[in-house]
């Protein structure tokens, strides 16, 4: 503020505005965007592995099989999930509709919440939750990561 | 067009708008989301199923010819709308013009390469 010299009034609030559910979704639409953009580096090296052969692929496996890959793994799929679904939910309200503050807030958080069931469901049912299996996936393979 | 319109005869068939590019960029942006509604769901269950068989189960998925396709369409899809989508991103966020150009030409230089490689490794996979 000591540097501003201009003597006419300014804006007077343009410092206080808070959160809103539409703005923390669209820009959490960038983000995850952003973060699937490296993710895709991660799913083009795995295809890379498996055509190079075992001696690329096993170590990738590992990698991917450890806790951090695990992690990054669950990330991936959760900002996979929101942007898929709020692709919807955008594709939806180019159409001109959904803009009511109130709906549009409903399906921004809906989208949210969708995103991290989903999420929490593939894992499940893909067996990598420990202890989870119901589609016995982790059987089928014969060997567990 | 029965609609009365503000623009110019010339400006609406070249359809180009104040933006100068048209609405091309909004259109595939849009039009490769919607194929990939259908692609990436399908694509992140295949990808559960290879990679429970371990190498030779990834091989097997790989190489069967529906699931090469689709591996290349959704990996196409998706590095298209990537494209896109950071090129809005860098527009957006960097002001400097020098900059932003390298940017933009680093993006579409990565979305390509990274193309080249999983159709080259699927293609691999699948033919071989």
């Amino acid at each position: 503020m000591s540097s501003w010299t201009d003597k006419r009034p300014m804006s007077p609030h343009v410092s206080i505005w808070k959160w809103h559910m539409t703005m923390a979704s669209s820009i959490l639409h960038r983000i995850t965007g952003c973060a699937i953009y490296v993710g895709a580096f991660l799913i083009v090296a795995w295809l890379f592995a498996a055509a190079a052969g075992p001696d690329m692929y096993e170590p990738m496996a590992g990698l991917i099989g450890s806790i951090w890959g695990q992690l990054v793994l669950f990330g991936f799929t959760l900002a996979m999930r929101y942007h898929l679904l709020n692709g919807v939910r955008h594709l939806f309200m180019d159409s001109g509709k959904g803009f009511n503050p109130k709906f549009a807030s409903f399906t921004a958080g809906l989208v949210l919440v969708l995103a991290v069931i989903l999420s929490v469901a593939i894992w499940m049912l893909a067996g990598l939750v420990p202890g989870v299996d119901p589609l016995n996936m982790t059987t089928v393979a014969g060997a567990a990561q | 067009m029965t609609k009365q319109s503000i623009r110019t005869p010339l400006g609406q068939v070249r359809g180009l708008g104040s933006a100068k590019h048209g609405a091309g960029h909004f259109i595939t942006q849009r039009v490769s989301a919607i194929a990939l509604l259908f692609l990436v769901p399908w694509f992140m269950i295949m990808l559960i199923g290879a990679v429970r068989g371990g190498y030779d189960g990834a091989l097997a998925y790989i190489a069967d010819p529906v699931n090469a396709v689709l591996i290349i369409l959704a990996v196409g899809a998706a590095l298209y709308h990537m494209r896109l989508g950071m090129q809005v991103v860098v527009e957006d966020y960097i002001a400097k013009n020098s900059t932003k150009v390298v940017l933009l030409i680093l993006n579409t230089f990565i979305c390509v390469t990274l193309f080249a490689a999983a159709a080259y490794a699927v293609l691999k996979i699948a033919i071989a």
